[in-house]
C-alpha cells in the first residue's frame, strides 16, 4: 500500500479523455442512426415501423451491460478475427444510444401535430423538406430537454466499459484504488467529478423543460 | 464463423433460476425502497421545512449526476470503515433503493404538482378532511399521470441492478461471468443473459400495460 | 339574524387590495347576483363566504359564526354550504354517481346503501338521471355544469354559491343551467350568483349587488336598480351589458 499523490489524482483525470471519447463515439454513429430510427418508427411505412420497433425494444430491454460483453465477446464472432477493445465497445455505446434517443426523438415527432404535416405538404415540398424546415425544429425543441437528460445518462454510463477493462474514469478510479486503498477519497474524487460534469447538463435540461412547459 | 454452442450453459440451470430471483429480489426490494423514499421525499420537498427540503435537493442531485457504479462501490468499499459491514446483496439493496428513491421523489412529487389547485379546492368545499381529499381527489388522477415514468423508471431499474455483479452480488449477470469463467462460451452465456433480461422486460412491460388498462379506466381530455 | 353577514371585509392579494370594505347581509331564501367589470373583486367576495381565502380584515359570519380558513367547525360549514365554479371541477376518474355520493358518504350524511337513492334523486332535479353511470369527460359543458350542481344539492346546503358558473358554456349550453338554477329559486334555496347573465339577475334574483373596484357600489331590487341606476358606473356597466 502507498499514498494517494498528486499522480494519482492526474490518472484518474487524465481518464476522462477516454470518457469524453467513448461520448463522443456514441452521439456521432449513434446520433444519425437514432434519428433514422425515430423515422422509421413514426413513418407510415408498415415494415420499416416494425423493424425499428423491434430493435428500439430489444435494446431497452437489455442491460447496457449485457451489450457491452455482446460485442465485447460477439464482434469475432461475428468478423472471425479480433478487434481492439475500443471498437466493440464504441459499438455498444452507438446501439444503447441510438436506441434511447430514437425513442426520445420519436416522441418529439410524434408531438408535433398532424396539421402540421399537411399546411407544409400544402407548400408544394418534398417529404424530406416538410420533415427538415417545418417538423423538425419544432420537434427538436420539444425534445432537446430528454435529450440533454439522456446525455447524462449516457456520460454516467461509460463508467460501465470498466467492465471490459476499458480504463475510463471510473476504471482509472479503481486501480487507484487498488493501489493506494484509499476508497473513500478515490470514489468521492470520481464520483465529484462526475458531478461536475453532469450537474450543469442537468440543470440546464431542468431549465429548458420549465422553459417549454411555461410557453405552452 | 465459429460454431456457437449453448448446450454446456444449461448444466447450469440452477444457478440462472437463482440469479434471476435474485435480480428480481434486488429490483422488489429497491422499488419498495424507493417508493417509500419518494413518497416521504415528496410531500416533505412540497411542504417540509426549509433544511428539510436544503438537503433532498442535495440528495437528489448527487444521486442523479453521479454514475450508479460509483455509488454501488462507495456503499460497499467505503462504509465498511465506519463499520458497517455489509454483504455484497446487502450492500446493492441498499444503493438502488437510495438511487431509485432519488428518481421516485421527483417522479411522485411531478404527479402531485400535476393536479390543478382547482380539483384540491373542490374537494375541500365538499366539507370532508385533508386525508379525504388526499386519498379521493388527489390520489387516483396523480397515480394515472406518474404510472408511465413510474413503469419506465421500474424497467431501467430492473435492468441496471446487473451493476450490482461488479460487487460480487449473486445475481443474474454474476451468474453470467460464473458460467463464462466454466464454460468459455463468453458469447453464448451473455447473449442467454440478454435475452433473459428481455424476456423479463416484456413481461413486466406487458403486465404494467394491462395493470394500467384495468386501474385506469376513465377517459380523460386530450 | 342574517343567514350571512359580512362586515367591512378587507382582502389583498399582495400589494394589490381586492375588497376595500364590503358590507352585505343575505337572508335566508335570498337570491342575490352580483354584478361588475372583472376584477371588481366579485369571484373574491363570493370565495371569502366559505373561506377558500383569508380575509385580512373586517368579518364574515355564517349562521351566526365567525367564519375564517382556521374556524374550528370549518368542514361542518363547508357541508352546508355548496359552491359551484366555472369550470365544473368535477372529479374526471370517478363516474357521476361517485362525484355526487363522495361527500354524503364519507362525511357520514348518508349509509352507502343509501348513497344511488340519493344520487338518482338529485340527478332527476337536473335533469340528468340517465347520466348516473357516465364518466364527467363523456358529457357535454351543461351536462357537467349541471352535475356539478347535483353535486352541491346531495349534501342538502342551506346556502349555494355560483362563481361565473355559465362562462364557460357555449351559448346553446347556457340555457339549460340556468333553468336548473331558476328551478331551484323557486323551491326556495338561498342563493349567491356571480353572474354575467343579466336576465337571471333581473327576473330570477331578488337582490342586486352591483361592485366596483372592491366595494359595493349599489344595491337593491334587481328591477328598480336596472331601471334607475343611481351611478354613472352602473349606468354604463348595464350600457355595455344590454
Amino acid at each position: 500500500m502507498r499514498s494517494f499523490t498528486v499522480s494519482d489524482f492526474l490518472t484518474i483525470v487524465t481518464a476522462l479523455k477516454w470518457t469524453f471519447l467513448l461520448v463522443g463515439i456514441a452521439l456521432a454513429c449513434g446520433g444519425p442512426l437514432a434519428l433514422l430510427l425515430a423515422l422509421m418508427r413514426s413513418g407510415t411505412a408498415r415494415l420499416p415501423r416494425w423493424l425499428a420497433t423491434g430493435f428500439l425494444e430489444l435494446v431497452q430491454g437489455m442491460p447496457l451491460l449485457g451489450l457491452l460483453m455482446f460485442f465485447y465477446f460477439g464482434m469475432p464472432v461475428f468478423l472471425g478475427i479480433n478487434v481492439p477493445a475500443i471498437v466493440a465497445v464504441g459499438i455498444a455505446y452507438t446501439v444503447y444510444t441510438a436506441a434511447f434517443l430514437g425513442e426520445i426523438w420519436r416522441g418529439g415527432i410524434q408531438a408535433i401535430k398532424h396539421t402540421q404535416w399537411e399546411a407544409a405538404a400544402c407548400l408544394g415540398i418534398t417529404r424530406w423538406q416538410q420533415f427538415r424546415y417545418v417538423i423538425a425544429p419544432q420537434a427538436f425543441r420539444i425534445a432537446l430537454p430528454a435529450t440533454v437528460g439522456f446525455l447524462v445518462q449516457l456520460i454516467k454510463n461509460t463508467s460501465l466499459a470498466s467492465v471490459v477493462g476499458f480504463v475510463e474514469l471510473a476504471r482509472a478510479g479503481q486501480i487507484v484504488n487498488a493501489g493506494t486503498f484509499r476508497p473513500l477519497l478515490v470514489y468521492s474524487i470520481v464520483a465529484a467529478i462526475y458531478f461536475v460534469i453532469c450537474f450543469p447538463l442537468t440543470t440546464w435540461s431542468r431549465t429548458l423543460e420549465a422553459r417549454f412547459n411555461g410557453a405552452r | 464463423m465459429p460454431d456457437l454452442n449453448f448446450r454446456p450453459i444449461w448444466r447450469y440451470q440452477d444457478q440462472l433460476v437463482e440469479g434471476v430471483l435474485t435480480t428480481l429480489l434486488l429490483t422488489a426490494v429497491a422499488t419498495i425502497a424507493g417508493l417509500v423514499i419518494g413518497i416521504a421525499g415528496a410531500v416533505l420537498i412540497r411542504s417540509g421545512p426549509k433544511p428539510v427540503r436544503w438537503l433532498l435537493r442535495i440528495y437528489i442531485e448527487i444521486i442523479r449526476n453521479t454514475p450508479v457504479l460509483v455509488q454501488i462501490f462507495i456503499i460497499y468499499f467505503v462504509l465498511p470503515s465506519f463499520g458497517l459491514k455489509m454483504t455484497p446483496i446487502q450492500a446493492a439493496c441498499v444503493a438502488l433503493s437510495i438511487y431509485f428513491g432519488a428518481y421516485a421523489i421527483e417522479i411522485i412529487r411531478s404527479g402531485l404538482d400535476s393536479i390543478p389547485k382547482s380539483q384540491i379546492e373542490a374537494g375541500m368545499c365538499l366539507g370532508i378532511t385533508r386525508m379525504q381529499v388526499l386519498r379521493h381527489v388527489i390520489l387516483p388522477p396523480a397515480l394515472r399521470n406518474i404510472y408511465p415514468s413510474v413503469t419506465s423508471q421500474f424497467v431501467l431499474l430492473l435492468l441496471g441492478t446487473s451493476i450490482a455483479s461488479q460487487v460480487s452480488a449473486d445475481e443474474l449477470f454474476h451468474v453470467a461471468g460464473f458460467i463464462d469463467s466454466r464454460t468459455y462460451r463468453s458469447f453464448e452465456v451473455y447473449t442467454l443473459i440478454c435475452l433473459i433480461y428481455f424476456g423479463l422486460v416484456i413481461s413486466f412491460k406487458l403486465a404494467f400495460a394491462a395493470l394500467g388498462r384495468l386501474a385506469f379506466r376513465w377517459p380523460v381530455r386530450r | 339574524m342574517a343567514l350571512v353577514e359580512i362586515s367591512d371585509v378587507h382582502k389583498s392579494f399582495g400589494a394589490l387590495e381586492v375588497l376595500k370594505g364590503v358590507s352585505l347581509d343575505i337572508e335566508k331564501g335570498e337570491i342575490v347576483t352580483i354584478i361588475g367589470k372583472s376584477g371588481s373583486g366579485k369571484s373574491t367576495l363570493l370565495r371569502c363566504i366559505n373561506a377558500l381565502e383569508t380575509i385580512n380584515q373586517g368579518e364574515i359570519r355564517f349562521e351566526g359564526q365567525p367564519v375564517s380558513t382556521t374556524m374550528p367547525n370549518l368542514r361542518t360549514m363547508r357541508q352546508k354550504v355548496g359552491i359551484v365554479f366555472q369550470a365544473f371541477n368535477l372529479f374526471a376518474h370517478m363516474t357521476i354517481e361517485r362525484n355526487i355520493t363522495l361527500a354524503p358518504v364519507l362525511t357520514g350524511k348518508v349509509a352507502k346503501s343509501e348513497a344511488r337513492p340519493l344520487a338518482l334523486d338529485v340527478l332527476e332535479r337536473v335533469g340528468l338521471a340517465d347520466k348516473i353511470d357516465a364518466y364527467p369527460e363523456q358529457l357535454s359543458g351543461g351536462q357537467q355544469q349541471r352535475a356539478a350542481i347535483a353535486r352541491c344539492l346531495a349534501m342538502a346546503p342551506h346556502l349555494m354559491l355560483f362563481d361565473e358558473v355559465t362562462s364557460a358554456l357555449d351559448p346553446e349550453l347556457v340555457g339549460e343551467v340556468l333553468r336548473v338554477m331558476e328551478e331551484m329559486a323557486r323551491q326556495g334555496m338561498t342563493m349567491v350568483l356571480v353572474t354575467h347573465e343579466m336576465n337571471f339577475a333581473r327576473n330570477v334574483a331578488t337582490k342586486l349587488i352591483f361592485m366596483h373596484q372592491g366595494r359595493v357600489w349599489e344595491q337593491g331590487n334587481p328591477g328598480e336598480l336596472f331601471d334607475n341606476p343611481q351611478t354613472p358606473e352602473l349606468k354604463s356597466f348595464i350600457g355595455a351589458a344590454a
